[in-house]
């Protein structure tokens, strides 16, 4: 780390590795159909011609593997950036596409163990954050995906965390912050920021808080935000889970 | 050791300068060779509330520069000879402070000084950010406001992720609540936050209320720091955040509604 740096003051660093989190499209293919594909790309991107224009994508491929489909990832790859789409990744692949990707410089990703919730949300962009590196320590990220992030330090507005597991807060969330976890969250205190659970697609993800007061809450992509919290689930612990995709939030009853 | 203590919130106007006045001389008058650091270049005000902006001849900035020392630079308070001003430039913007310079700087007053002031600018950006940097503590002054609130609270997650001491893994700065322009009156009414509701929201160690009160702004007008006003409330609250600061333990005053003969004296307003 920067301590280094000051030991060995002769020798400047001149990189840094750092982690850092990023929003990336997922781009779900359902289709072998390349003609197909790029139809409805274009009529995707026409849609909003400046965001998709030179936009990072992940190519999620489960659902052509699913149904046996074959595909060429090079043919595909084209299609795509021809709609003007820059292809940084797949996940969901099989082994030959995996080396097809590779050969093309493009990183495979894994998708998050456990049961994905990609069977539902067909043809669909949804937006899920790629850890970029897994260098360097930085705040409150943590991208081991087994473990569980735990912080004891209130999260105040404005900061950001990223949890590759579950993440357990022991001190409140303000307003204004922001936690995610590829897993479930647990807030031992007033959780009053956006909450994001199950980021990666985890739809068995859940939310649990001593009192609820977010801003907003989300497991796999569904999502809730402050208006539409009903008051009875108000000010109080929670739980919040998926079912059927609608977020269901049902009171703790502690034990006194 | 010498400690260097950010005054921040965020938001503007609500007693920063002030504040940070009112605490240099507080630990001055306790006996610390205290200096107080404007570092709102471009909209230098401390001079005025210290009353010294007919003797700035060097600033802060001519001192990174090497454009002056750091004795030449530094105003010694006409009211406490332990006390020092480092004014801002008032025609640079904050481009002109770099990392590196103002980290020289408190280097160098750190040689000579106990208590090092900083008083912050409003907002998150580079002078902000500067003040608050190499702290050691941080008074974070707050309206009882949600926008105020909102905005430490901002301020607050900065002094926990951007500092140096975050940066090297050390320590985290101490972080103090100031709750200023405080009326136990209009919090009845529900007009203002209580106490409790900030609180609630930035869970913090209070370290002193400071009533809404006329006297800060006369002391303002006639640049002597209000807690030279002993008669004042705004000028006792400030002596007790002093002392609490230093370690004594004071029972917090100001926070509720004074009824009775108070009342008769000065009328209900």
């Amino acid at each position: 780390m920067s301590t280094d740096s000051q030991k060995t003051p002769k020798t400047p660093m001149a990189l840094e590795f750092k982690s850092s989190t990023f929003s990336v499209p997922v781009l779900v293919v359902a289709s072998d159909d390349l003609a197909v594909i790029e139809q409805q790309l274009q009529e995707k991107t026409s849609l909003a011609p400046e965001f998709f224009k030179n936009s990072a994508v992940v190519l999620d491929l489960q659902e052509i593997n699913k149904r046996d489909y074959d595909i060429d990832i090079v043919a595909l790859t084209d299609t795509i950036r021809k709609a003007g789409l820059l292809p940084v990744g797949i996940r969901g692949g099989n082994a030959q596409q995996n080396k097809q990707a590779l050969e093309l410089l493009i990183p495979v990703y894994s998708m998050h163990s456990g049961s994905v919730s990609v069977e539902n949300k067909k043809q669909k962009t949804i937006v899920v954050p790629v850890i970029e590196t897994k260098a360097d320590e930085d705040v409150g990220i943590e991208t081991d995906a087994t473990a569980t992030t735990l912080i004891t330090q209130p999260i105040r507005s404005g900061q950001r965390i990223y949890a590759a597991g579950d993440l357990v807060i022991l001190s409140q969330v303000s307003a204004g912050a922001e936690i995610m976890a590829e897993g479930n969250i647990h807030v031992y205190n007033t959780l009053r920021g956006r909450a994001l659970a199950g980021v990666r697609g985890n739809s068995e993800a859940r939310i649990f808080c001593f009192d609820l007061q977010a801003e907003l809450i989300s497991i796999a992509g569904n999502y809730k935000i402050s208006e539409d919290l009903d008051e009875s689930v108000r000010n109080k612990p929670v739980q919040i889970y998926l079912q059927d995709q609608a977020l269901i939030i049902k009171d703790i009853v502690l034990p006194h | 050791m010498a400690r260097i203590i950010v005054v921040t919130s965020g938001k503007g106007g609500v007693g920063k300068t002030t504040t940070s006045a009112a605490i240099a001389m507080g630990l001055a008058k306790k006996g610390h060779k205290t200096a107080v650091i404007d570092f709102d270049v471009g909209l230098r005000n401390l001079d005025l509330i210290m009353g010294c902006e007919r003797r700035v001849v060097y600033d802060f900035v001519n001192v990174i520069n090497g454009e002056a020392t750091l004795n030449q630079a530094l105003i010694r308070d006409k009211n406490c000879n332990l006390l020092y001003i480092l004014p801002a430039s008032q025609t640079r913007d904050k481009d002109a402070l770099s990392k590196e310079g103002v980290g020289r700087v408190l280097d160098e007053l750190k040689k000579d000084f106990k208590y090092i002031v900083c008083d912050s600018p409003a907002g998150i950006e580079k002078g902000a950010h500067l003040a608050m940097y190499f702290a050691d503590d941080a008074f974070v002054v707050t309206n009882p406001e949600v926008s105020s609130v909102r905005d430490s609270d901002r301020m607050l997650g900065i002094l926990a992720s951007k500092s140096y001491r975050a940066e090297q893994n050390q320590e985290p700065i101490k972080e103090y609540l100031l709750l200023t322009r405080y009326s136990p009156e209009r919090v009845k009414l529900g007009e203002m936050l209580s106490v409790e509701d900030v609180q609630d929201i930035l869970s913090l160690h209070l370290l002193g209320v400071i009533p809404e009160s006329k006297s800060v702004l006369n002391a303002s007008n006639s640049g002597t720091p209000v807690i030279l006003d002993e008669k004042s409330d705004a000028g006792q609250a400030y002596g007790d955040i002093v002392a609490r600061y230093l370690g004594e333990n004071r029972p917090h005053r100001f926070i509720d509604d004074k009824k009775g003969f108070f009342r008769k004296f000065f009328g209900s307003k």
